[in-house]
């Protein structure tokens, strides 16, 4: 989504936490989360997809919780902490769901991915060893035209192994 | 998208004032899961967004002593299914909140909001229906603007419901089943998640001490009217006689003769009749699997 920045209602003011650093900026009030974090904080990793909740390309952590950032306004994360794929690699490396994903291939165009691995990030950070059924209902929400999601379930099973 | 301000009232009194303001140009948000997609799809020009998430009243789960608990409108889909009394009380509440969406929209989208969405093919109503459920609605002129309505008087046509200019859910309240009582939700679908119900049967059954026979019963069914169905003729069938698969059956039948749905990509009429007759004799059995414990 295209969202114009035209004159209309007042901007609202937000602070909040984004990956584990303090933010604060104004937001137009029918801006979604996804496009603030693209366009006013600077963060494109999260993917636009379908724009209605079927895909989630455009998965990120609002307070601990998987959310379409495309249904989520830019406006109400004031207070809140938002973690995007940018936030999973560290100093020391790669995130070991990045890691397994890499080396089991589970991606081909990539579009899905950090929606995939933030999805499969909240999973592994409440149920560190999750069955197969579990994994694959879990990351339901998220769609992948590419690899047919043994690829991704087998990463996601590789990562959780590696993090025990 | 028309450009709208966000609005985050904290008091019911200041959500109904912004609602009754902007009336058809203002919706109240929850989990955003189906208004946000809608006013992209330009379903309406809005002027006001209000985020009734920062109201206690709306985002609160209360148990109440005499065993009834009240769901604030905007309680999200997760809290439902989290909270341990719920899962041992209403478990037929439980059966459609985990089938909503995924766990993205589970994170946001509130049982509330999917009444006031007011789809025919809501999964939460139907349960709700059968635990004759109440809605409780605050409306514009103070404490004494407060009505309750019945869940199966809710809705009034698909994406319509009763609720007036101004006027807002407050909360969902479920009074206590008592003893022998059993419900259950479920939908077809041809995918395992993540879909929109073809059809769909919630059904409750009260019955006698000795489990034997039907004292009290409640069917509703999903995606087969313009606004979830009752069906007083199944009911009928249960209601009095002798638990056996003769009986059930009957209901089943009379479930699927009521169903008058239309033909769309998801079914045609046919399935959806035969649908809400299977789904409706496997949802009586497992209500009363559930009330026999």
């Amino acid at each position: 989504m295209t969202t114009q920045i035209t004159p209309g209602p007042s901007r609202v003011h937000v602070r909040t936490t984004i990956n584990g650093q303090a933010h604060e900026f104004l937001v137009p009030p029918y801006m979604s989360l996804l496009d603030t974090l693209r366009e006013i904080v600077g963060l494109t990793g999260t993917k636009e997809g379908c724009l209605d909740g079927n895909c989630g390309a455009c998965t990120v952590s609002l307070d601990g919780r998987i959310v379409d950032s495309c249904l989520v306004l830019g406006a109400e994360i004031d207070g809140k902490s938002v973690e995007t794929v940018e936030g999973m690699a560290t100093a020391d490396g790669l995130h070991p769901l990045q890691q397994a994903f890499l080396e089991e291939a589970a991606l081909q165009c990539g579009i899905c991915t950090p929606g995939f691995l933030v999805a499969a990030k909240g999973l592994l950070d409440n149920e560190p060893a999750p069955d197969e059924h579990r994994i694959r209902h879990w990351l339901a929400g998220n769609l992948c035209r590419c690899t047919g999601y043994d690829k991704i379930v087998r990463a996601v099973q590789k990562a959780s192994a590696e993090m025990a | 998208m028309h450009p709208f301000a966000y609005e985050a009232p904290t008091t019911i009194d200041a959500a109904v004032a912004l609602l009754d303001k902007h009336g058809d140009r203002a919706r109240p948000i929850a989990g955003g899961t189906d208004v946000l997609v809608q006013a992209r799809a330009n379903r309406w020009d809005l002027d006001a967004i209000v985020d009734v998430k920062n109201i206690p009243e709306l985002t609160e789960i209360s148990h109440y002593p005499d065993g009834s608990v009240a769901i604030g409108a905007a309680v999200p889909c997760y809290q439902i299914y989290e909270d341990q009394k719920i899962r041992d009380n209403f478990p037929g509440i439980i059966d459609a909140v985990e089938m909503i969406g995924g766990i993205q929209i589970q994170s946001r989208a509130a049982l509330g909001g999917n009444l006031c969405n007011s789809s025919p093919s809501a999964d939460g109503i139907c349960p709700l229906i059968a635990y004759n459920a109440v809605c409780h609605i605050a409306g514009p002129g103070g404490d004494d603007n407060h009505r309750d309505v019945k869940v199966e008087d809710f809705c009034t046509g698909p994406g319509s419901n009763v609720l007036g200019r101004g006027e807002i859910l407050v909360s969902i309240v479920l009074p206590n089943p008592g003893d022998n009582f059993g419900a259950a939700y479920e939908r077809f679908i041809p995918r395992n998640e993540m879909d929109i119900a073809v059809a769909g049967s919630g059904v409750s059954v009260k019955l006698s001490a000795d489990g034997s026979t039907f004292e009290a019963a409640r069917v509703a069914l999903a995606a087969v009217a313009p606004v979830p169905l009752v069906v007083p003729a199944a009911e009928a069938a249960l209601v009095g006689n002798a638990v056996s698969d003769d009986v059930i059956e009957a209901a089943a039948k009379a479930a699927g003769d009521a169903a008058s749905p239309i033909a769309d990509m998801r079914g045609t009429i046919d399935q959806r009749k035969h649908l809400s007759a299977v789904l409706t004799r496997r949802m009586i059995n497992q209500a009363v699997a559930r009330a026999r414990g």
